[in-house]
């Protein structure tokens, strides 16, 4: 697969050579339409391999699987926000674990566990928080630096951690306890094959909008925004409002996540809004691979398989190898694991009218 | 005057890069900033493109006071820089280093939706086609030349059809045929907009500039047309007989 991959980029440098029209622009759509297959591949491949999961696994791992893939949702995000963007952001468990309780108070104290409304609530939720956050550390008048929007995310999520532990109407450090489960009607879900589906449905759903945002003009001025904020501001782009929206888009989705995970496991406790859940989610980008939206799915089930693998079997020295793998990773790796599949110029993807060019 | 930049002072803790600086340029004037290294060209023509706040001074742009504008405003409001190192996009490709500068203002509905995608096609190939880099349109703008990223980028910052450009050093780097080339590739925005630049090789300079200004150690030594400054035996003093 690779060998072949790098045949076609030949293919393509040998074309501009020849330099005329005709066969450059040969060259340039076979070099296309080989280079830009693997992406879809490896997110076929996944799903199919989603779907298949609950068929094989047993039920309490099942279980486990319907976790990772909240997990993946939650990761999602994050990617949004710093794979995308480039907003290196240390809190986003904040989003994700304000969500979680407030959809657990919802049911709590207001018997609310309608589907339809406690994750739309969540989301929102999420998305509140964001944009609360977002707005005050993106958008100033000149664009904040790396430095403040990390320790200020980061302050953020450490501050709702201990609000959380010390406020007794959400629980202490014990936080909430036993929530009732979803509804549907008179349906609930529980554990089970059931939850998985509809975790993984929800999944696909925002993994295709946010591909469908990434791929868009709306992507073209995050890969700016990436690569060279102060450029893009030169042209006339409002960075930091760029940087705001996609940074509650982002809250948004870890909202969704934060509130499917409150009820799958049936209790929220202060870690869920707290730091080591924001380091975590940003070690799923990083080792799937930041700035593709598979990688940070990727990332999210391979680091939690292989910490319940590793947890399983070398019960006391686990972290420690899981720890020096994911360091190996990101220094040989720093596109993640993705990047043993997918090249750089795939990766970045084009984003201009590409029938056109083709006739 | 398009753009009138007068008493402009920048200090960098002990240093004084400008110290009362000016700089007129009218519509359709390309106008040459010459001096020795470090007599701050760099500098004034950051402080015009917002990049710097000069620390006193004052910049109107179309007779409005810009001093205090942020870079996107000023980009807003028709003017256009081009760096001196040159800031391509490098990982994306060259059709969306050039789409990226042209829907600059597309509102943000139309970018979620991708709604000016097609309308912008035919102005993308055509500017790369304009600055000869149409049939590499799809590679990455990291496998150009350092001649061909220069190119690039004046294509990127005249994307917005900005009424004023800024041109730090375009030549920088370039063989004498592409230095020819960027010449005749400047040439024809002279109808719709004017043009600062930044440049050591003067025989370039004489070639496309109408007016020159002379810095020398942070301050304007001449200004005038071409051939007043090359007559001005205090310019030929510092500058122009070394050169």
């Amino acid at each position: 697969m690779l060998k072949s991959m790098g045949a076609a980029k030949q293919a393509v440098h040998t074309g501009v050579g020849d330099g005329t029209d005709v066969s450059v622009a040969g060259a340039v759509s076979s070099g296309r339409s080989s280079g830009l297959k693997i992406l879809p591949i490896v997110e076929a491949v996944v799903l199919v391999a989603a779907l298949l999961a609950p068929l094989v696994l047993q039920d309490y791992l099942t279980v486990f699987a319907t976790r990772v893939i909240i997990l993946a949702l939650f990761a999602l995000s994050f990617d949004l926000v710093w794979g995308y963007a480039g907003i290196m952001s240390f809190g986003q468990a904040l989003f994700f674990g304000s969500a979680g309780y407030g959809v657990a108070l919802l049911a709590r104290d207001l018997d609310i566990t309608n589907i339809f409304l406690v994750l739309p609530a969540g989301t929102l939720i999420g998305l509140a928080f964001a944009l609360l956050l977002g707005g005050f550390l993106l958008l100033g008048r000149h664009p904040s630096s790396v430095i403040f929007v990390s320790l200020g995310t980061l302050t953020g999520s450490y501050a709702a951690d201990r609000l959380a532990r010390g406020w007794y109407y959400l629980g202490g450090q014990n936080g909430i306890p036993s929530i009732a489960p979803m509804s549907l009607g008179t349906y609930e879900f529980t554990e089970g094959p059931a939850f998985y589906y509809l975790v993984l449905g929800i999944l696909v759903l925002v993994y295709l909008l946010c591909r469908f945002l990434v791929r868009s003009q709306f992507g073209l001025a995050l890969a700016g925004l990436r690569e060279n904020e102060q450029r893009i501001a030169f042209f006339g782009y409002k960075a930091q409002h760029l940087k705001a929206i996609i940074f509650t888009i982002g809250g948004a989705v870890a909202g969704l996540a934060g509130s499917l995970y409150a009820f799958h496991e049936g209790f929220v406790w202060p870690n869920m809004v707290g730091v080591v859940v924001s380091t975590q989610v940003v070690l799923y980008v990083l080792f799937g691979g930041s700035g593709t939206l598979i990688g940070a799915v990727i990332g999210a089930v391979i680091v939690e398989g292989v910490s319940f693998w590793l947890s399983d079997n070398y019960r006391d020295i686990w972290p420690i190898i899981l720890g020096v793998l994911l360091l190996v990773v990101i220094l040989f790796r720093p596109l993640g694991l993705i990047s043993f599949m997918l090249g750089e110029r795939e990766r970045v993807g084009s984003f201009g009218a590409k029938a056109k060019e083709n006739p | 005057m398009l753009l009138e930049a007068a008493g402009i002072k920048k200090v960098f803790g002990k240093l004084t890069a400008l110290d009362g600086a000016a700089l007129s340029v009218g519509e359709n004037e390309f106008h040459g900033l010459i001096g020795p290294n470090g007599s701050g060209k760099s500098t004034l023509m950051k402080c015009i493109a917002g990049a710097e706040v000069p620390t006193q001074g004052k910049v109107s742009f179309v007779n409005t006071d810009i001093t205090a504008y942020t870079p996107t405003e000023r980009a807003r409001a028709g003017m256009s820089l081009k760096f001196q190192i040159t800031s391509v996009l490098p990982s994306l490709t060259l059709y969306d280093n050039i789409l990226l500068a042209l829907q600059a203002q597309s509102s943000l509905f139309d970018l979620v939706f991708s709604r000016t995608r097609g309308a912008l096609h035919d102005q993308v190939m055509t500017m790369l086609r304009q600055f000869r880099l149409a049939d590499r349109a799809f590679e990455a703008a990291a496998a150009l030349s350092h001649g061909q990223q220069q190119w690039l980028e004046i294509a990127m910052a005249l994307a917005g059809k900005p009424k004023l450009l800024l041109l730090d050093e375009p030549t920088g780097g370039m063989s004498l045929e592409e230095r020819r080339v960027t010449g005749e590739l400047l040439q024809p925005i002279k109808q719709h907009c004017s043009l600062v630049i930044v440049e050591h090789d003067l025989d370039f300079i004489r070639d496309i500039c109408d007016r020159l200004t002379v810095l020398d150690q942070g301050r304007v030594l001449a200004s005038g047309t071409v051939s007043e400054i090359q007559a001005n035996p205090s310019v030929q003093e510092i500058y122009l007989r070394r050169a």
